[in-house]
């Protein structure tokens, strides 16, 4: 098929995540404005500086069946959770080719994670160690490879057109959202199945996290660690989970009767170039993805009512992120209402672009703002209309929302959503 | 030492954990491939179980040669005897 450029639309969503174990449970969450950050009261975190977390609602394995559970790591349990739920939100009673409304030649899968593997890896290494050769699984391989959860779901949907794996860090999830959009609109592809998933909570990366100084050590007070905006953040909060889409062309999606939440209208795509982890603190980076955004779409910045914005809780993130927005939009940043949903679900790395996705998309649906908790004192740096601890109505009429996502390595992805009149 | 009966029923409980297959269904003639969800990479861990369970050896070079349930409470009552 020759290159087009289709109009993509979003028909599914699903999500496991610290507020619910699917999207209509953590969009409830979401709006009443509940925070997932508990102390971790497992015996390996007592003695840890980090002491904190968001861990899922729901665990996997009282989702899923034990003989497929155990052959997967955490990370691909939360993305083929969250996969099967937006697959059967967009209408699929099986998959591709069971179901004929959908052609597994013209399916593709993309779901990221920023780590990979990580517990299974640091698991059987502590089995190798204390139990010997023969009992590290056999399954260790397809486990702990971080295309493992996009493979399996995959295979669980019967994915044919391809399956991808980009990795960014904290941008991974936002990332594969953006080239699963693409391998519609060039025409790989009529139906993909995208997001981010990450399961990263273990001792190791809590304190390596820590020792970068970039964690939350809010240890007294676990639902007010996270903190975005405010004048008293520390730091991001570990969280975990997945969140997935289904994105479709509008073509397909009308095809067959498919209910639209809402159009993805775009994605802008950058790199700082700047250091390792620190952002750009002018954010320039940010702002040059932002403007591909306008140029490569048809985005009008009078009808941004809504940013979900990446905002860690970091010092120096948070306000790096609004200077990018000023600069780019300038005085339109002042109708753009902008939450922080980082506060209640914690930082899920890889994952966070999956969640805020569908958050974003609930947000146009629904025409509401989710909150930002834990905003005490606004830090005047941070110089934009913050959505404070209540949820705020959005215009009627045609809106569009953004949904921001870095990360470490100076990765810049952001996505343009708009609502859509079924 | 374990009977083959005591075997199979072994095995069973051991292809139930791994792959959800009901112990009822773990049967002699059964082949671990095709009739009981067992992959190559699974049919390691059920080889680790058994060798554990029953205190036997079973080098990796013998499983591949383990194609049914009977295969492998044959082969498992022999080593026993060594």
């Amino acid at each position: 098929m020759s290159p087009t450029n289709r109009t993509v639309v979003v028909t599914g969503i699903g999500a496991t995540t610290p507020l619910g174990g699917d999207s209509a449970s953590t969009w409830e969450a979401l709006l009443a404005g509940r925070s997932g950050v508990r102390l971790l009261e497992q015996d390996w975190a007592a003695e840890l500086p980090v002491r904190i977390a968001a861990q899922i609602a729901v665990e996997p394995g009282e989702v899923l069946p034990r003989p497929l559970a155990r052959k997967l790591d955490r990370s691909a349990q939360f993305a083929l959770i969250a996969a099967r739920e937006a697959w059967a939100d967009a209408g699929f009673t099986a998959k591709a080719g069971d179901d004929p409304a959908v052609d597994p030649d013209r399916l593709g899968a993309v779901v990221a994670s920023g780590i990979g593997g990580v517990t299974t890896l640091l698991g059987q290494y502590d089995v190798l160690k204390e139990q010997g050769v023969r009992k590290v699984s056999p399954h260790t391989v397809p486990m702990l490879m971080p295309n493992s959860p996009s493979a399996n779901v995959g295979i669980d949907i019967n994915a044919r057109a391809g399956v991808h794996t980009p990795v960014s860090a904290c941008a991974s999830g936002a990332e594969a959202i953006g080239y699963a959009v693409e391998m519609i609109r060039t025409g790989r592809a009529d139906v993909v199945v995208a997001g981010g998933t990450e399961a990263a909570i273990h001792p190791l990366p809590i304190v390596a996290f820590g020792n970068m100084m970039a964690m939350s050590k809010n240890n007294d007070d676990p639902q007010g660690a996270s903190r975005p905006y405010d004048a008293g953040r520390d730091g991001f909060v570990l969280g975990e989970g997945a969140g997935v889409v289904v994105l479709e062309s509008v073509e397909h999606a009308r095809a067959r009767g498919a209910r639209v939440y809402a159009e993805v209208v775009g994605q802008g795509i950058s790199a700082d170039a700047h250091h390792i982890t620190q952002p750009e603190p002018t954010g320039r980076g940010i702002a040059a993805a932002l403007q591909h955004l306008l140029d490569g779409s048809d985005l009008k910045p009078a009808e941004i009512v809504h940013v979900n914005a990446h905002a860690t809780s970091t010092p120096q993130g948070d306000v790096a992120e609004i200077k990018a927005l000023r600069r780019v939009f300038g005085d339109d940043v002042d109708h753009m209402a902008i939450s922080a949903t980082k506060s209640m679900t914690g930082h899920l790395l890889g994952g966070a672009g999956g969640i805020e996705t569908v958050a974003s998309v609930l947000a146009l649906h629904h025409r509401i703002a989710p909150p930002t908790i834990n905003l005490a004192q606004q830090d005047p740096e941070a110089d934009a209309d913050i959505v404070g601890a209540d949820p705020r109505p959005l215009p009627a009429g045609t809106i569009a929302a953004l949904n921001d996502s870095f990360g470490f390595g100076g990765h810049n992805v952001v996505l343009a959503l708009r609502s859509w009149d079924n | 030492m374990a009977t083959q009966e005591e075997i199979v029923k072994g095995l069973a409980d051991i292809v139930n954990e791994i792959a959800g297959i009901p112990t009822e269904d773990v049967k002699l003639d059964k082949s671990f491939t095709d009739d009981l969800d067992v992959d190559s990479l699974s049919m390691v861990e059920v080889v680790v179980a058994a060798e554990e369970q029953f205190g036997v050896k079973i080098p990796d070079d013998d499983v591949k040669n383990l194609k049914t349930v009977g295969d492998a409470a044959d082969y498992i009552l022999k080593a026993q005897q060594v």
